[in-house]
């Protein structure tokens, strides 16, 4: 055999043994997705079975239907998709503000002030937790929506602002100026030069918020009660109120994950640029 | 275009954020710190009252708060390790040119975006002693005898959910590893090869050299939020059997829900000041890389 033909089967090798492991890798990422989806289309017998099924022999959707018929699941679903969206609203409104002036503007305090949103974000949630159920209760507004949109706020925030000034900061300033000679004021060239580019960004930063308020569990799980409980409190509650009723669990579990996957596939490429970029550069 | 007048915009323009944030954390850390020196205990409201250090003395003398101290270093510690090998390893492989890598890498991200509670509750089932899909997988393959009950015996159920956390954080590993990647320009892996160079001695000269910022950044960011993590943990055990599982932040969480806000608070502030020992130089990298890239 000839030299080359020997590299060439090493490479081979190489590259095969690089796609197992991946796909080993993969396997064990994927697998409990699997198994919960797998989990949710059996029906109770096979659930209970002695024997584990890695592919239902009946597959059905009743665990779905009952999910909504005797649990009404509609109910925690709006409860998060009011919290999630409000939460989002109020953190782009108040962050998209703030970005821009850090991003545009040479102040004093900018630094300083900067540091504050920078800074929150390592403090430990259950430090925020704790004295935020004393204030909403002195406050009278615990278990209502607001007081989790406003805990929410807390992380979501800072990190948009962060997001959003390194986006703002990748948009030429020479864009607006050209506006602002051509007799546009600054926020004429806000609104008609920036915010038109800047919309791809917003939508990944606003879909990154949205998700975590939809996942968001510790904050929830305290500020909620009974009425205005989000999926994540339902999902655990559960267990309690259930035993343990995994067909119904995991079918509440796949239909959570569907709009967060769906989310993240679209806001997916922007995310990752935006996340990345400090990280690599520092 | 730098404005020297002092011109009152910028401020207008962070009052919001600014505000709510004031509101929403630095208010309520002064009085998670002015609670940690008073007795305060919801559910015996009438005795609410300022009690200096005594907290402070109770977490020295609370051998649940030390354990759960050690449990949260080696839980941060095997935690974050295993998820930046294996979060390395998928970068690489991730890093190669093949069919469907787009996707590939897409669909790989998706447990991190996975709602804690839900990552809680699919391992919960993979574990579980009866029915569960683990155990089934190893008495298959000839590992074990008889089933295991993973998350109800103290040997087992740390472990387990260190699995679990480790499995959640891959991804961003990952992901932060894969751009950093993209980033070593081609020519020195070039310059390596003429040298002769062969595949150990390029990844370590050149690949682990130009991420060193990248590893850095991401594993303090990993380490804050693993240490902060509470809902994993709660929904695979809720720190039992026998606090096995308890780490502070969820030693904390149970405190809270049990309404002792006031010693709550107090360890709530001793994990921050363990914390800071990662936040702080993780910020000043921050500072630092944004001077740069002004």
């Amino acid at each position: 055999m000839n030299k080359l033909s020997q590299r060439h089967a090493r490479r081979f090798l190489r590259q095969l043994s690089g796609h197992i492991l991946l796909a080993v890798l993969l396997i064990f990422l994927l697998f409990p997705f699997y198994w919960t989806f797998v989990t949710s289309i059996k029906p109770g017998k096979e659930l209970y079975a002695s024997k584990v099924t890695y592919w239902p022999h009946s597959p059905t959707f009743d665990s779905y239907k009952r999910l909504f018929s005797e649990y009404n699941f509609w109910k925690p679903m709006l409860n998060s998709l009011l919290v999630a969206s409000l939460t989002t609203v109020l953190s782009l409104a108040v962050s998209l503000l703030a970005a821009y002036a850090f991003s545009r503007y040479r102040f004093k305090g900018r630094k300083f002030f900067m540091t504050i949103f920078l800074t929150n974000n390592m403090f430990p949630t259950v430090l925020l937790l704790i004295p935020l159920f004393a204030i909403m209760r002195k406050a009278g507004i615990l278990y209502t929506p607001i007081a989790l949109i406003l805990s929410y706020t807390t992380f979501t925030i800072p990190f948009s602002i962060w997001l959003l000034n390194g986006y703002l900061d990748d948009l030429p300033r020479s864009l607006e100026e050209a506006a602002m000679v051509d007799g546009a004021n600054r926020a004429q060239a806000f609104l008609k030069i920036i915010l038109p580019m800047l919309m791809p960004c917003i939508v990944a930063t606003g879909a990154y918020v949205f998700m975590t308020a939809w996942n968001e569990y510790t904050f929830a799980v305290m500020f909620t009660n009974e009425g205005n409980r989000t999926i994540p409190v339902a999902l655990k509650n559960f267990i309690g109120q259930l035993g343990v009723e995994w067909g119904m669990l995991t079918a509440g579990g796949i239909i959570t994950i569907i709009p967060v996957c769906i989310m993240f596939l679209f806001a997916q490429k922007r995310l990752v640029e935006g996340l990345t970029a400090g990280a690599v550069k520092g | 275009m730098h404005k020297k007048k002092l011109s009152p915009w910028p401020y207008l323009l962070i009052a919001p954020a600014l505000i709510t944030i004031i509101a929403v954390v630095f208010f309520p850390v002064i009085n998670a710190i002015l609670m940690s020196f008073q007795s305060y205990d919801l559910r015996r409201p009438s005795q609410i009252r300022f009690t200096g250090l005594a907290n402070y003395f109770a977490a020295a003398q609370d051998p649940l708060f030390w354990q759960a101290l050690l449990k949260t270093i080696v839980w941060v510690a095997a935690g974050v390790w295993f998820q930046f090998v294996f979060g390395f390893m998928l970068a690489l492989l991730l890093n190669r040119k093949f069919l469907g890598r787009g996707l590939i890498r897409s669909i790989s991200l998706i447990p991190w975006v996975t709602p804690g509670v839900l990552i809680g509750l699919m391992w919960r089932w993979i574990f579980d002693g009866n029915y569960g899909v683990l155990n089934d997988l190893l008495v298959r393959l000839g590992l074990i005898r008889q089933n295991v009950p993973f998350l109800a015996q103290q040997s087992t159920a740390f472990p387990s959910v260190i699995l679990t956390i480790i499995w959640q954080g891959i991804p961003f590993f990952a992901l932060m590893l894969l751009a950093g990647l993209q980033g070593i320009p081609e020519e020195l892996y070039d310059a390596a090869d003429v040298d002769g160079a062969n595949a150990f001695q390029r990844f370590f000269m050149i690949t682990v050299p130009s991420l060193k910022n990248t590893i850095f950044v991401t594993t303090l960011l990993r380490i804050i939020w693993v240490a902060n993590s509470v809902d994993v943990i709660f929904n695979l055990t809720e720190g039992g059997p026998a606090y096995s599982t308890q780490t502070l932040s969820v030693y904390v969480f149970n405190k809270g829900n049990a309404l002792n806000l006031g010693y709550a608070s107090t360890m709530a502030i001793l994990l921050a000041l363990v914390l800071s020992m990662v936040a702080i130089p993780y910020l000043k990298t921050l500072f630092k890389a944004q001077e740069e890239s002004k």
